[in-house]
């Protein structure tokens, strides 16, 4: 990928939900700048992302390259600054494994999203991807997920699952999955939804004694779950829940 | 305990309730027949305050305070209970996790401390196997993948661990087996069968109340409560039917 020269517009498809006025206050150099990491063959990397800055523009972009049989795992919760934004190509090797599991929050005009690409450039690799977004005020949630498998890349599976759960109108959430397979031996599974919470669930929660607020927090807390369910340590995932519950709080 | 004054109430603009009455006093079981579509569930969501239920008319006191004013919340924490005709399923929470919450929460908001993990799960598994419920069932979602009989068991276990002085039962007997509406007959009994305390239990059978004993029997019809009597109405309904003795 060639450097860019110019800040990105929202003609990119790439850029076309982001914050790009909240660009403009990084220079181009950050803007531009990925860092890269490497997984050697059969090892494991997991790196877990918060984004939590009161405001402003918070941009990371990472590439991951995984060789024979890696793994890397990357969980975010976003939920913090004006215009956050992670993006992450990953390129796997034969047998290797990517796992995605992020959330983003946020109220306001905040504006949180998950872009990934996702090369599957050698036969029997997998990737699994989970976002959650839930908004409120006229905030939006976005995830892009590109996965590209190359020809040669036979019995690759690579599944990308997105829900989006608005609290009030006004807030939206995007999802925009983009195949480009090129091998014909290929699991794609794809989903992508967007809902409010269940009224029924809510006055069923209050006739047991639960306020609006505490019912809504269980709910959101179920919704988000499935995003950490690939962490195999509950005590990670239970952090990273809390955490990204503490906004909530703001929400109407 | 419970006093309902001409009240009428309205779903999408039409009039479900027009007029009922009712009181509940202490210590009571008061049965409500009637026809499908008379408006038995509407009593009870609108007791419950569900959104979307529009009183038009009328009052409701519990305690000789105004129910209707109360969020639906608040009035759990008053010390009601509505007993789901369809309890609802609710994906990614635990039994153990919303009812310790749901207790806790009353607990709150009556000035009481919560109960610590270990104490509520003692208290769980003492209402569970009062209903004779797995207790493996409550560590599972709420009501996912329950059939229709353990899901009005879970009810009663609710209804038994948050101990409210009031309980609208609406159908709780409908969809249990023979066995499971015996046990479940009994734990109403247990549960609620005290002084300061009482029922009305929705139904369309006799059998429930074979086995909970109502004091008052009424029969809802057309959203009005049109004849009260003593227990031998239910069996008198069972044999005659509505257009009968309702006419
Ligand atoms: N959301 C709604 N919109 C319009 N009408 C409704 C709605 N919900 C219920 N009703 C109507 O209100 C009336 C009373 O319904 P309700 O559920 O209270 O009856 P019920 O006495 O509980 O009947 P059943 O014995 O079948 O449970 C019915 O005619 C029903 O169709
Ligand atoms: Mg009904």
């Amino acid at each position: 990928m060639l450097d860019a020269t110019t800040y990105p517009t929202r003609r990119e498809e790439n850029w076309r939900y982001s914050d790009v006025d909240a660009l403009k206050s990084l220079d181009l150099a950050a803007i531009n700048s990925w860092r890269e990491i490497t997984v050697p063959a059969g090892e494991t990397h997991r790196e877990i992302f918060t984004f939590d800055q009161a405001d402003g523009t918070d941009l990371r972009r990472l590439r991951v390259t995984l060789g024979k049989g890696a793994e890397c795992e990357l969980f975010a919760v976003s939920a913090g600054s004006q215009y956050a934004r992670l993006e992450v190509e990953v390129t796997l090797a034969s047998k290797a494994h990517f796992e995605f599991g992020g959330v983003t929050l946020g109220g306001d005009s905040t504006i949180r999203e998950f872009v990934t690409r996702t090369i599957h450039a050698e036969p029997d690799a997998t990737s699994n991807q989970t976002v959650r977004a839930v908004h409120w005020g006229k905030g939006t949630g976005n995830f892009l997920g590109r996965i590209d498998v190359v020809r040669d890349a036979q019995r690759t599976d690579a599944a990308q699952d997105f829900k989006g759960l608005l609290l009030e109108r006004g807030a939206s959430a995007n999802a925009v999955p983009q195949l480009e397979i090129f091998a014909d031996d290929v699991k794609c599974a794809h989903g992508a939804t967007v809902g409010q919470l269940d009224e029924q669930a809510r006055f069923y929660m209050a006739a047991r004694g639960l306020s609006p607020d505490m019912a809504r927090k269980l709910l959101v807390r179920a919704f988000l779950a499935d995003a950490f369910a690939a962490l195999d340590d509950e005590a990670e995932q239970e952090r990273l829940l809390e955490q990204a519950l503490t906004v909530l709080g703001d929400a109407v | 305990m419970l006093k309902i004054e001409n009240l009428h109430a309205e779903i999408d603009g039409k009039e479900i309730l027009r007029g009922l009455n009712l009181e509940v006093n202490a210590g009571e079981i008061h049965a409500i027949m009637g026809p499908n579509g008379a408006g038995k569930s509407t009593l009870a969501y609108v007791l419950g305050g569900r959104p979307g239920y529009e009183v038009t008319q009328g009052s409701v006191t519990f305690n000789g305070e105004d129910l209707l004013a109360m969020e639906p919340h608040e009035r759990a924490a008053a010390g009601t209970f509505l007993g789901f005709q369809y309890p609802v399923e609710i994906p990614g929470v635990s039994n153990v996790q919303f009812l310790r919450e749901a207790l806790n929460s009353q607990r709150k908001s009556r000035g009481e401390e919560p109960l610590s993990g270990g104490d509520f799960l003692k208290l769980a598994r003492e209402k569970a196997a009062l209903l004779k419920l797995d207790m493996d069932m409550l560590k599972r979602n709420v009501n996912v993948g329950f059939s229709g009989g353990e899901k009005k068991r879970a009810e009663m276990v609710q209804m038994g661990i948050l101990d409210p002085k009031f309980a609208v039962l609406d159908e709780t007997d409908s969809g249990l087996d023979i066995d499971a509406l015996k046990t479940v007959g009994e734990g109403i009994n247990a549960i609620m069968r005290k002084p300061d305390k009482a029922v009305l239990l929705i139904t369309h059978y006799q059998r429930l109340l074979d086995y909970v004993k109502p004091d008052v029997v009424h029969v809802l019809a057309k959203g009005r409560i049109v004849k009260t009597g003593g227990p031998e109405l239910a069996l008198q309904l069972e044999s005659e039917g509505y257009e009968t003795v309702a006419a």
